[in-house]
């Protein structure tokens, strides 16, 4: 029974990290109809604007609550900038032209930052992974039973932070003005652009939300485990783009679902029944899910017609 | 389409035609494996600048394994650096030229084809990577370029041919020393074991340590996996704790392992972990903090080891380094590379022939990691060391001979 | 290379010649242009090895152009393809390495058993894409991607987790029976099948989908049918190459067959053009070289000493770069939808004359 619990609190300790980067997948996909293959290395670079900033700090400033705060905010502004800067100059003039060449763009970058930053010149950090540090001092909040359960201050701080950002993104999302503009770009950009909607400065503005998401999912995701390595995007990136697309590739709950799921279920493969089979189990389930409802659970079926 | 049909019927028969005959006259040319015999050396006449010798080196610095194969082209590069500074060999200097593998085996024998043809080596350095080693092997081999592997553990590498050597122990050692330990000085009875599914030096100290560790009267609870990269192990580690195991062995590396000690502690989990030889690195305490104390690991050396090689390679690593403190791996690139000198050095002429003989010659060398002697199979024959981690440093606790 | 001049042959021709023997004509002329090429290479291992990765990736990047850029489906898992045929033809020939056929001399049943390898790999590479062509049925544009994306990770796994496929190490000791002749004969027969593919009505009906699905269906294209043949043609060519592979490499191992070694075979399609097949072979051609000759740029700027050992790792950061600048300056790719042929000498008086 507790090691059930416990594993439930894994699953979903990784569910709402995947979530959040699984919304930067989905927003981007919602504007552009573009798989963003650079998200997950714009995340990872998140994580290292974090770490050096983290030392910069200092170990006492660090573990202070405006410490914390002042990472994130370096983090996440610094990814809405790169993700800004990825857009005007990689995608924007590729827009008009055949999807699949942004695509190439974002391959393009995504190799470029997750190669480069495997170099040990100049600031590159090198290819070893590093401790990420204990920005938040760890401490026991739960105990059940004989330590059977733990839960740690972390954890909670984490998934309330995970929350909060993704009740801010609903809100953005469906009630404010910016929201409003972004889905109509999203239902269709031509006829938005029509109807007064600067489209390009709304790709622009969502690219940077999502960027801004990946970096803070980056953080809490080196916060849980403690290290940062130039890979680290390469390994979410491709477990939250799935999870995007089981729960519906361009939906921003079904992202957060479809994450969740993904998370659990590859928590309980490794935890009852082989832990070598859990990437092999959590494609399956994709590919189950893709066949029993072909648009994701909750995407809608294009009715694609002339 | 209505072409192809007939075209794939002909095939078809082809097939059929071939299959049949195939399995009659097994006798006839039975026994008889591919024209595998090592080619005449090429690599005899001297390269195209007359007053180098040119080594070539070939190395993960990009790709999963980028850490370890910059470790071991920082510990090469140490190597040659004194080398040249003490008058480098015969007269000419020593220049290595070291290409990426992107951690590929396919990339590996791209790279060590090119060194062979274009860039006319004599001698061959590399890979960490098994799998990357044995493609090489076979490049090596067929061309007559001796080739020494720092570290790749497993036995296959060696059984290439005659040109292959390695200068650390191989997987089938470690495991057993593991076993042995965790047995007869640890007293433990029941032992859980997570390895890394990715990588081959894993699955083989595994599978050695699962083994004597029965037969030595200990009981495996239950075997978990991770893949290499992965950062969070806590689902394989919840499961483990259910079986209430009194040790865990953990054969991967250390960027993976120090993670999995913090989460280890997180869960609760407060039994001591084991490991080998990649666990040695300054990273796994950065990794691990407070998390590791207590485990044990198995090793060729240990830097408490007041022998003067030692010492000065540690200060002359983190001289060249940034204050980087060298890890298993660098130490082993760096041993290759002087076994590696020496052999030129006393080699008469730097032909294949020559070099192969040379190195298969070497005998009581004063390796940092060991003292190495290479044995009929041409694999170093080391006795390991078995490694307490305390306080951000791993210090010595007994040897255990082969 | 001998390729795509002789694939211009049948193309246009009707002449003389029997239609049955028309579609081995090509063959039989690429037969002594091949032996010639081995014969000059024999001596530089490096050329050969080179010259075998170069084409391997054409083959896989032809083969992929069948349903990527002819058929307009997504597949980001071409990768896994080429796992199945190099795992299966990997260990064929390693169970068949003691074997001989006593008729032949050595050499020559070395090659035939080479042969029977590849082709067991191919087939069942195509019986994959047979499995995985068949959600197309309900699945369109990037929710296929992700299954074929899902498949190759899946083969992965399993290929990691199977005793006889050598887990992580992976296979080794498969005999080098590959050769130059033997690569680029494979390389000559899937351009001509991808050729003739794409002038048959076959081909047409391919295109229809790719432009307008919903429109296709509506005039009596079999699009489910259509679309899973492109996707056992294309994953057939796709275990040769991965059988191929096996034999000259000659190890294999799960980590030559990731996601990111598919994604290599997309950019080699879209930056060739999609649909464009000598589109892809240029693309193939010059993204395999590529890194070979940064490699050798790079030699010749910091020749020796410290700078020398951290240029090799620029080379990935440089190639990501390089991909984005090449798209940016040429979105269509290298070709567009056209071939070698309707590009070079119309490049300069008539620019643009597109298809769309």
């Amino acid at each position: 029974m507790s090691q059930l619990l416990q594993h439930l609190i894994n699953g979903l300790a990784s569910g709402t990290i995947y979530a959040l980067v699984a919304l930067g997948y989905t927003m981007v996909y919602g504007v552009l109809k573009l798989i963003n293959f650079a998200h997950g290395d714009v995340m990872m670079v998140g994580v290292y604007m974090g770490y050096a900033t983290a030392f910069a700090l200092g170990r006492e400033a660090q573990r202070s609550l405006w410490g914390v705060v002042i990472i994130f905010a370096v983090a996440m502004g610094g990814c809405a900038l790169l993700g800004f800067l990825i857009e005007r100059f990689a995608y924007r003039p590729l827009r008009e032209k055949p999807r699949l060449t942004a695509l190439i763009t974002a391959i393009g970058i995504s190799f470029a930052l997750s190669y480069g930053f495997q170099l040990d010149i100049g600031f590159l950090p090198g290819a070893s992974p590093r401790a990420f540090p204990e920005v938040i001092v760890p401490t026991e909040w739960f105990i059940i039973g004989d330590r059977d359960v733990v839960v740690w201050n972390w954890q909670v701080i984490s998934f309330l932070i995970a929350v909060t950002l993704m009740v801010t993104l609903q809100f953005l999302v469906y009630r404010t003005r910016f929201g409003k503009a972004m889905r109509a770009v999203s239902w269709d950009h031509r006829t938005a652009a029509l109807m007064g909607i600067p489209t390009d400065r709304i790709i622009a503005l969502t690219f940077m939300l999502s960027s801004a998401l990946a970096a803070g999912a980056g953080l809490l995701y080196a916060i849980k485990d403690t290290s940062v390595s130039p890979l680290m995007g390469l390994y979410v990136g491709l477990k939250a783009f799935v999870a995007a697309v089981i729960g519906g590739i361009g939906n921003v709950p079904g992202a957060v679902v479809g994450a969740l799921l993904l998370g659990l279920v590859e928590e309980f493969v490794v935890g009852y029944a082989a832990s070598t089979w859990r990437d092999a189990v959590a494609f399956g389930f994709l590919i189950l899910v893709l066949l029993v409802k072909p648009g994701g659970l909750f995407g809608r079926v294009a009715a694609e017609k002339v | 389409m209505r072409r192809l049909a007939p075209m794939l019927l002909a095939a078809l028969a082809v097939l059929a035609v071939a299959c049949e005959k195939k399995t009659q006259p097994t006798g006839e040319g039975g026994g008889q494996p591919a024209a595998q015999v090592p080619a005449v050396a090429q690599g005899g006449g001297t390269p195209a600048g007359d007053d180098v010798i040119v080594l070539g080196e070939v190395g993960a610095l990009t790709g999963g394994q980028a850490t370890f194969g910059i470790s071991s082209r920082n510990g090469i590069a140490l190597a040659l650096k004194e080398a040249n500074a003490a008058g480098g060999v015969k007269g000419k200097k020593l220049v290595v030229r070291v290409y990426d593998d992107q951690s590929k085996p396919e990339e590996a024998a791209q790279a060590v084809t090119r060194l062979i043809t274009q860039d006319k080596v004599v001698l061959i350095l590399g890979e960490v990577a098994s799998s990357s080693s044995l493609a090489m092997a076979e490049k090596a081999q067929a061309a007559g370029v001796p080739m020494i592997t720092p570290s790749s553990t497993n036995p296959t590498v060696t059984e290439k041919g005659d040109f292959i050597f390695r200068v650390c122990f191989i997987d089938p050692f470690q495991g057993f020393v593991m076993a042995k330990f965790a047995r007869e000085n640890l007293k433990l009875n029941k032992v859980a074991v997570l390895q890394d599914n990715k990588s081959a030096y894993s699955i083989g100290l595994t599978e050695v340590f699962r083994q004597k560790f029965a037969e030595l009267g200990g009981k495996i609870t239950v075997t978990e996996s991770y893949s290499q990269g992965d950062t969070d192990y806590r689902a394989q580690l919840t499961a483990i704790k259910k079986t209430q195991p009194e040790g865990i062995y953990v054969p991967g590396y250390y960027s993976e392992v120090g993670v999995i000690a913090r989460q280890a502690r997180e869960l609760g989990l407060k039994v001591p972990l084991m490991g080998g030889d990649g666990w040695d690195s300054e990273k796994l305490f950065e990794l691990g903090g407070s998390a590791i104390d207590g485990s044990y690991f198995s090793n060729h050396y240990s830097p408490d080891n007041p022998d003067e090689l030692v010492k000065k390679f540690i200060a002359d690593y983190k001289a060249d380094y940034n204050g980087a403190v060298p890890d298993a791996l660098a130490a082993l690139a760096y041993d290759a590379a002087r076994v590696a000198i020496d052999a030129l050095k006393r080699a008469p002429d730097t032909s294949g022939p020559a070099l192969r003989d040379a190195i298969a010659q070497t005998k009581n060398f004063p390796g940092v990691a060991g003292v190495i002697t290479l044995d009929a199979k041409r694999n170093a024959v080391k006795s390991a060391v078995v490694l307490k981690v305390a306080d951000g440093k791993a210090s010595y606790v007994t040897t255990i001979a082969p | 290379m001998a390729t795509p001049g002789a694939t211009t042959l049948p193309d246009d021709m009707a002449g003389p010649i029997p239609p049955a023997l028309r579609g081995l004509l090509p063959v039989l002329l690429a037969l002594p242009v091949l032996a010639l090429a081995e014969w000059t290479l024999g001596a530089s291992p490096f050329a050969t090895y080179l010259l075998s990765v170069v084409g391997v990736n054409i083959i896989l990047a032809v083969s992929l152009n069948i349903v990527n850029g002819m058929t307009g489906q997504f597949s980001i898992g071409h990768a896994g393809f080429m796992a199945v045929g190099a795992y299966i033809a990997g260990v064929t020939s390693l169970s068949l390495k003691e074997v001989a056929l006593s008729f032949l001399p050595v050499a020559a049943s070395d090659q035939v058993l080479f042969v029977v390898a590849l082709l067991a790999g191919g087939v069942c590479a195509a019986l994959c894409g047979f499995l995985v062509g068949l959600p197309s049925l309900r699945l369109r544009g990037d929710y296929l991607a992700i299954v074929t994306l899902g498949f190759g990770e899946i083969i992965r796994v399993f290929v990691q987790n199977t005793e006889a496929f050598g887990r992580a190490l992976g296979l080794s000791g498969i005999p080098q029976y590959s050769s130059v002749a033997m690569v680029y004969f494979w390389v000559f027969l899937v351009v001509l099948v991808a050729r003739r593919i794409a002038g048959s009505s076959h081909g047409r009906s391919l295109w229809a989908i790719r432009e307008d699905e919903v429109a296709a269906e509506a005039m009596g294209v079999d699009t489910t049918g259509y679309k899973v043949r492109a996707f056992v043609i294309s994953s057939f060519f796709a275990g040769i190459a991965g059988g191929l592979f096996a034999h000259f490499v000659p190890i294999i191992n799960p980590g030559s067959f990731t996601f990111v070694k598919s994604m290599e075979i997309v950019v080699m399609v879209v930056l060739g053009g999609l649909g464009s097949t000598t589109g892809a072979i240029v693309a193939a051609i010059f993204l395999t070289l590529l890194p070979e000759g940064l490699r050798s740029v790079f030699g010749y700027l910091g020749a020796e000493g410290s700078l020398a050992q951290k240029v090799d790792q620029i080379r990935m950061p440089v190639y990501g770069v390089l991909l984005v600048v090449l798209m940016l300056a040429r979105p269509q790719g290298l070709f567009g939808t056209k071939e070698l042929w309707d590009v070079l000498p119309r490049w300069l008086p008539r620019k643009k004359k597109g298809l769309s």
